[in-house]
């Protein structure tokens, strides 16, 4: 059984088609990317799949389960991790909160622990921050643990970001352009990041980027979204290779 | 340009020398200093204001007279600085490697323990400097009262970032049903005629009075709250308002309970230790609540609630759980309230109340428990200055929130943890 399967989805907004017929299978442990020039509905498909938006037509499936309709967050603790492209990040908490909060699902006590600060509660909580220290060496940035993130440096809290949606352990993670605007050097870091976690952790990973070179190092087969339609599909190769990607995303204006 | 620095450095240095003279005193240091400093005032307070041209001692600090009478105000400035600032800073500094060792030991026990140490060593110190006036004894209910409106608006306004303005609607609810409550069970009176249990139960029972009093805010906040949290934006504040409203003039219109003229007779059960053990209680539960990874939510969704939402957060869930408890706390100090006073009318809870919790809140310091409760005691203290001001005090509060809101857009103490174990921590000397 695929991971997560998504069948015929389509999105209207108004009268505008954003999304028409698209279709996704990702299987366990698959990195895939999702390309195409800007406007052409890649959010859209993400919150789409993440809940943030209801489909108008179709179904998405994860593990077999149909998960349209169901809020945001019942589909993040299922097992959907994202992180944002505008890093969407909580401005007035520091980095280890923000890790800490991103597994609320499965904090394992309840709102008497938090009135009454129970012995439960302290254990569970200082299980929780153990989890999220020991993320947060992984990823680099343990140093930085109880700063507030308004403070960090842009590289650092994309890795903010990527820490807490680990956090969630999640089945699949869903990255939306993680290296926008990262300069050569970062963008190599969190290459090297996003394919140690896909070893640590096995995840399925779902990758939307507009650098070519990274999705086309990173992934193993790559969509190519043109105006809401999936234009073509395969292997990197294959997608260097196809007229109708370099037509429509690279462009067909030649050197003159 | 020399001379200026200068002056400015002055000043300086003087903060300096003074904040390493006091460093290191623990918390422990100031509250013996406090109790010696109320003792002081119980032997010679009254000898030492006829001594210094006052005619009583000054009950409030000498606030409540710098507007009455200005010609006593050096005399009560001396008095404020003899009785409690100077003994209050010598026994406090002298004490210090005493009280630092004390509060060692007694960090070695369980938190809990020392905890209690300092809560009762401080209400003896409130009892005791109350115990002088019967204004001082209303004066600080009312202000621990305050305490715990303000630390519950605080909750929606500061910790979850919405706008409510139904705080006064809630502690209507909380107080009307406290005192229906206490009045129908416990009490002889005009509207409900003879108790139906035995009023010889009714102190035991005055808790469950409250907590009922809570419970019924907390019900009139679930109305608010299932329309409003399915959407972001002004519809709390709006809709918050209109429910004050409703409440009040429902009040006014059930003459079950007195209608406009209110209800009075209520049993004197509101001493001073059952609304500090509230106030503290009310405390210790929210600064729990704020701490914990399920009350950080409400920083979550304040903060970006898509990105909540997509944390496996339960945004809806966590804003209705904390509109229903602060609702709650307001409840139970509306029902502290209406036995406080002995007497409750629905015009105590309009928009006059509102401003008051709302300064309270914005002065003080948004998301903070520390701000919640300097905002409160400083803003009753004033207001108390600026009563023979009588309405025009209604222009000074204002005034300053403007100015806090210009020069401190979140309040005095914003965005600060109130942690427990720092503050009753024994200090370390600077030297070392």
């Amino acid at each position: 059984m695929p991971l997560l399967e998504v069948k015929n989805m389509s999105h209207d907004f108004g009268g505008l088609r954003a999304v028409s017929d698209y279709n996704l299978v990702v299987e366990p442990g698959q990195v895939r990317g999702l390309i195409g020039p800007n406007g052409a509905g890649k959010t859209t498909v993400f919150n789409l799949l993440t809940g943030v938006y209801r489909p108008t037509e179709g179904e998405i499936l994860l593990e077999g389960k149909n998960i349209v309709g169901l809020q945001p967050y019942r589909i993040a603790s299922m097992g959907l991790g994202r992180t944002f492209q505008e890093l969407r990040l909580w401005r007035h908490m520091t980095v280890l909160e923000h890790v800490k909060m991103a597994r609320y699902s499965k904090l394992g006590y309840g709102l008497m622990g938090a009135f009454f600060g129970t012995p439960k509660r302290h254990q569970k909580e200082r299980e929780n921050e153990s989890r999220a220290y020991a993320l947060l060496e992984m990823l680099g940035i343990k140093q930085l643990s109880d700063q507030v993130v308004t403070n960090l440096p842009y590289g650092a809290q994309r890795r903010v970001e990527m820490a807490r949606a680990l956090a969630m352990e999640p089945k699949i993670l869903f990255l939306d352009e993680p290296t926008a605007g990262m300069n050569p050097e970062e963008l190599i870091q969190m290459m090297t990041i996003i394919r140690e976690i896909k070893d640590r952790f096995g995840l399925a990973i779902f990758l939307i980027e507009h650098r070519l070179r990274m999705v086309m190092e990173l992934c193993e087969i790559i969509q190519t979204l043109v105006f809401g339609k999936v234009i073509a599909e395969g292997t990197p190769d294959q997608i260097q290779k196809n007229p109708k990607v370099i037509d429509a995303y690279l462009g067909t204006e030649t050197v003159e | 340009m020399a001379e200026n620095n200068g002056d400015g450095s002055v000043w300086m240095g003087t903060g300096q020398i003074l904040s390493r003279f006091f460093s290191p005193i623990p918390l422990l240091g100031w509250l013996s200093g406090a109790v010696i400093a109320v003792f002081l005032e119980h032997v010679i307070g009254n000898s030492l204001a006829v001594s210094l041209g006052l005619p009583r001692i000054p009950v409030l600090f000498g606030f409540v007279i710098a507007l009455k009478e200005p010609m006593l105000i050096p005399g009560a400035i001396a008095y404020v600085f003899l009785v409690y600032v100077i003994p209050i800073c010598i026994i406090g500094r002298l004490g210090a490697p005493v009280t630092n060792l004390v509060a060692e030991k007694l960090l070695k026990l369980p938190l809990f323990f020392s905890v209690m140490v300092h809560v009762g060593i401080f209400y003896g110190i409130l009892h005791f400097w109350s115990d002088i006036s019967p204004y001082r004894v209303l004066t600080l209910k009312l202000t621990l009262i305050a305490v715990m409106m303000t630390l519950s608006l605080n909750v929606i306004n500061g910790y979850m970032g919405e706008f409510s303005c139904s705080h006064p609607g809630f502690m209507a609810l909380g107080a009307y049903a406290t005192s229906v409550f206490t009045l129908v069970f416990f009490t002889k009176d005009r509207i409900f005629g003879e108790p139906l249990l035995s009023p010889a139960l009714g102190p035991y029972m005055f808790p469950l009075a409250l907590i009922f009093g809570g419970l019924v805010a907390a019900l009139g906040a679930l109305v608010i709250a299932v329309p409003s949290f399915k959407t972001r934006g002004d519809y709390l504040a709006i809709i918050s308002l209109a429910f004050m409203f409703i409440v009040k003039s429902m009040i006014e219109n059930l003459e079950v309970v007195g209608g406009p003229r209110g209800l009075s007779s209520q049993p004197n059960w509101a001493n001073l230790p059952t609304v500090f053990i509230w106030t503290v209680l009310c405390v210790w539960i929210i600064n729990n609540f704020v701490r914990s990874t399920i009350g950080k939510a409400l920083n979550a969704v304040r903060d970006d609630e898509m990105a909540a939402d997509a944390m496996t957060v339960n945004t809806r869930r966590t804003k209705i759980v904390a509109f229903l408890f602060a609702a709650f706390w307001a409840g139970v100090s509306g029902g502290l309230f209406a036995h406080v006073l002995r007497y409750v009318n629905p015009s105590t809870f309009g928009l006059q109340k509102l401003a008051e919790v709302l300064a309270m809140v914005y002065f003080g310091g948004l998301n903070s428990v520390y701000g919640s409760i300097v905002g409160a005691v400083s803003l009753s203290i004033l207001s108390e200055m600026l009563r023979p001001l009588e309405i025009f005090k209604w222009i000074f509060i204002p005034l300053l929130l403007i100015l806090v809101m210009i020069y401190r857009p979140t309040g005095l103490i914003a965005f600060k943890e109130f942690d427990v174990r720092s503050i009753v921590h024994p200090k370390k000397r600077n030297e070392e």
